[in-house]
């Protein structure tokens, strides 16, 4: 138990330092939040929800959307 | 009720995913070239223990970071584009494209995610060694994460591994090493990892070449272009037959593909391939028999070896794909488009058929229609087709990209041939012609790396899964207006990326390395 207290204690100063010490990836960190926070707090929320989200079947929705978009299947007879 | 979609929706939606898959692009292939070479100067530091190979990988691991800082989480947003865009798609491929994309994000995302941190926080706090297990670490992580990926994409191009099952509308995985380890996914996985690290080679080298030309680093920048170019030779060199073989799986799953790609109409035996040629602007129709390649100048017989092995073996041409007739290589009679089209509408309406009789209970019917939907499941896309004219890919596109490709192909492999005589039997360091051609060779590198994408996916169009489904039935019923909107909102975004990227890494190399690396000999 205290070789993984000191273990993890070692990881996470490992870390910490890491990112203390840091130059030019303090830039290179603030351009990935940035750019996490445009993907996913304003693309993600705003202009790209999941389109079947709010339909409550959705085989049922995928099944007439892929039946009704075939032109002209409707002359097919089954039984042939 | 018949209910057409607006092909404008299609093209917006098609452009707006070509953007993301284009910028992403960018990103990506550096990331693996880098890997590898990072990886073999660590490894000679280690070898020889001199300090200079130390600080030759911390440079190229610093343009490593950048690139890999500014590229992450990119993919993501094509995986936005397939539950808002192509929600059909999304439905209808079920578990096949989720579960090499949950494995790639869980497995291989992990991997690369935490050895990176010991690459760049590591120097000094761990030991040699096993620093440079984190730094090959971090470059297979990244390489598998591509597998996965690529997996998905090969599935797209040649479905197998599945069952369409009718009740949930979904294909549903029922092999799953025939999904991970399908030929086209093998084989599509080292052409692509391979030149990406050619990529990585001509980046290394050309940065090296500006400071040959700076006369700064000298010592960092020759013994780069070494390593670069012996990378770079045997990447291209493999790259070559990845590409045969591709070329030879294309004959075999996507013949229109392949015919878009040689611009051939009319098949025939033993074909010779075209290097060089023209479309004919006047080619109007599949069957107008205007010649569609003009000035052409052709390898004999090697189309044919290409697609069946053989010097004298048979390939269709668009004429003979879309009208029939023609033998198959199992003995057969290929269909006709026609008769595709019409086993496809007898698949959706066996679809319609079973649904209905699910509602009314009716088993006897509902079995009936499952086994009719099973027997033209194979060509359920084509039910969508309207016209024949709409199986045949951008025959001009698919021509010239294939070609670009192909030529900077064999340019990489004599221009990495020649570095490797020039820096082990003259002086680079006074050649400066070689040093401004391979510092122009940076984007050459990535437009081939395009190119290839430009034919894997536009030669399959129209198909978003190869014979099972068309973009027209797999694309999300949006305003075409809102598609426009982000398209545009991503085209800024990434361009913002690219110039912050292009920014960072500039100053970075005109900072330069530092230590023994940033010596001049």
């Amino acid at each position: 138990m205290n070789m993984g207290k000191i273990s993890f204690v070692k990881v996470w100063y490992f870390y910490l330092n890491g990112f203390r010490n840091m130059t030019w990836g303090r830039t290179l960190w603030l351009l990935i939040l940035i750019k996490l926070f445009i993907m996913f707090f304003i693309l993600r929320l705003f202009f790209f929800p999941s389109f079947l989200k709010d339909k409550e079947n959705k085989p049922e929705y995928v099944g007439n959307e892929l039946i009704q978009r075939s032109a002209a299947y409707k002359n097919i007879n089954i039984k042939n | 009720m018949i209910e057409s979609i607006d092909t404008s929706l299609v093209d917006w939606s098609r452009a707006q995913f070509a953007l993301t898959a284009i910028y992403h692009w960018l990103f990506v292939p550096l990331t693996l070239g880098l890997a590898i070479i990072m990886g073999i100067t660590e490894s000679l530091y280690i070898k020889t223990g001199k300090e200079f190979w130390k600080y030759t990988t911390k440079f190229w691991m610093k343009l490593f970071g950048i690139n890999f800082a500014v590229g992450v989480a990119t993919g993501l947003i094509l995986e936005f584009e397939f539950g808002t865009n192509w929600s059909n798609y999304s439905w209808f491929v079920g578990d096949i494209f989720g579960a090499p994309l949950a494995i790639e994000a869980i497995v291989a995302f992990f991997l690369e995610a935490t050895f990176i941190a010991v690459m760049f926080f590591g120097w000094n706090k761990v030991s040699k060694r096993f620093h440079l297990t984190a730094t090959w670490l971090t470059g297979i992580g990244a390489t598998l994460s591509a597998w996965w990926i690529l997996v998905a994409n090969a599935w797209m191009q040649y479905p197998v591994g599945m069952v369409f099952n009718p009740e949930t509308v979904r294909n549903e995985m029922d092999n799953f090493i025939a999904v991970a380890f399908s030929p086209v996914a093998v084989m599509k996985f080292f052409h692509t990892v391979l030149s990406s690290w050619i990529i990585g080679a001509v980046f290394v080298i050309g940065i090296s070449c500006w400071y040959l030309i700076k006369k700064r680093n000298q010592k960092m920048a020759l013994a780069s272009i070494k390593v670069a170019a012996f990378v770079g030779l045997c990447a291209s060199l493999i790259t070559a037959w990845t590409g045969d073989q591709s070329g030879y799986q294309a004959a075999k799953t996507q013949p229109m593909k392949l015919a878009a790609m040689e611009g051939l109409y009319e098949g025939g035996y033993g074909l010779g391939l075209t290097v060089i040629g023209f479309v004919n602007p006047d080619k109007k129709a599949y069957d107008d028999g205007v010649k569609p390649i003009l000035y052409e100048v052709k390898i004999p017989k090697y189309l044919s070896f290409l697609a069946t092995r053989e010097a004298n073996g048979y390939v269709p041409g668009i004429r003979n794909l879309i009208e029939g007739g023609y033998p198959l290589p199992d003995g057969g009679i290929a269909l006709s488009a026609e008769e595709k089209i019409a086993s496809g509408k007898k698949a959706i309406a066996a679809l319609d058929a079973f649904r209905q009789a699910q509602k009314d209970g009716n088993k006897e019917a509902e079995t009936k229609a499952r086994k009719m939907l099973q027997d033209n499941m194979a060509h359920f896309g084509y039910g969508y087709i309207q016209d024949v004219n709409q199986l045949i890919p951008n025959v001009p596109l698919n021509f010239y990209a294939f070609r670009i490709m192909v030529g900077l192909g064999f340019y990489f492999i004599l221009l990495f041939a020649v570095l490797l005589f020039l820096i082990y039997k003259k002086d680079l360091t006074r050649i400066k012609w070689i040093q401004w051609l391979c510092l122009l060779s940076i984007p050459l590198a990535y437009i081939a790396s395009q190119a290839g994408w430009v034919v894997t996916e536009t030669g399959r169009q129209p198909w978003a899964i190869q014979n099972m489904l068309p973009t027209n039935a797999a694309v999300s019923r949006l305003q075409t207006s809102s598609v426009q909107l982000t398209f545009f909102l991503f085209l800024i975004l990434f361009t913002i990326l690219l110039i912050a990227e292009i920014n960072i890494m500039l100053k970075a190399i005109k900072k330069g390395p530092e230590g023994e690396a940033s010596t001049n000999i």
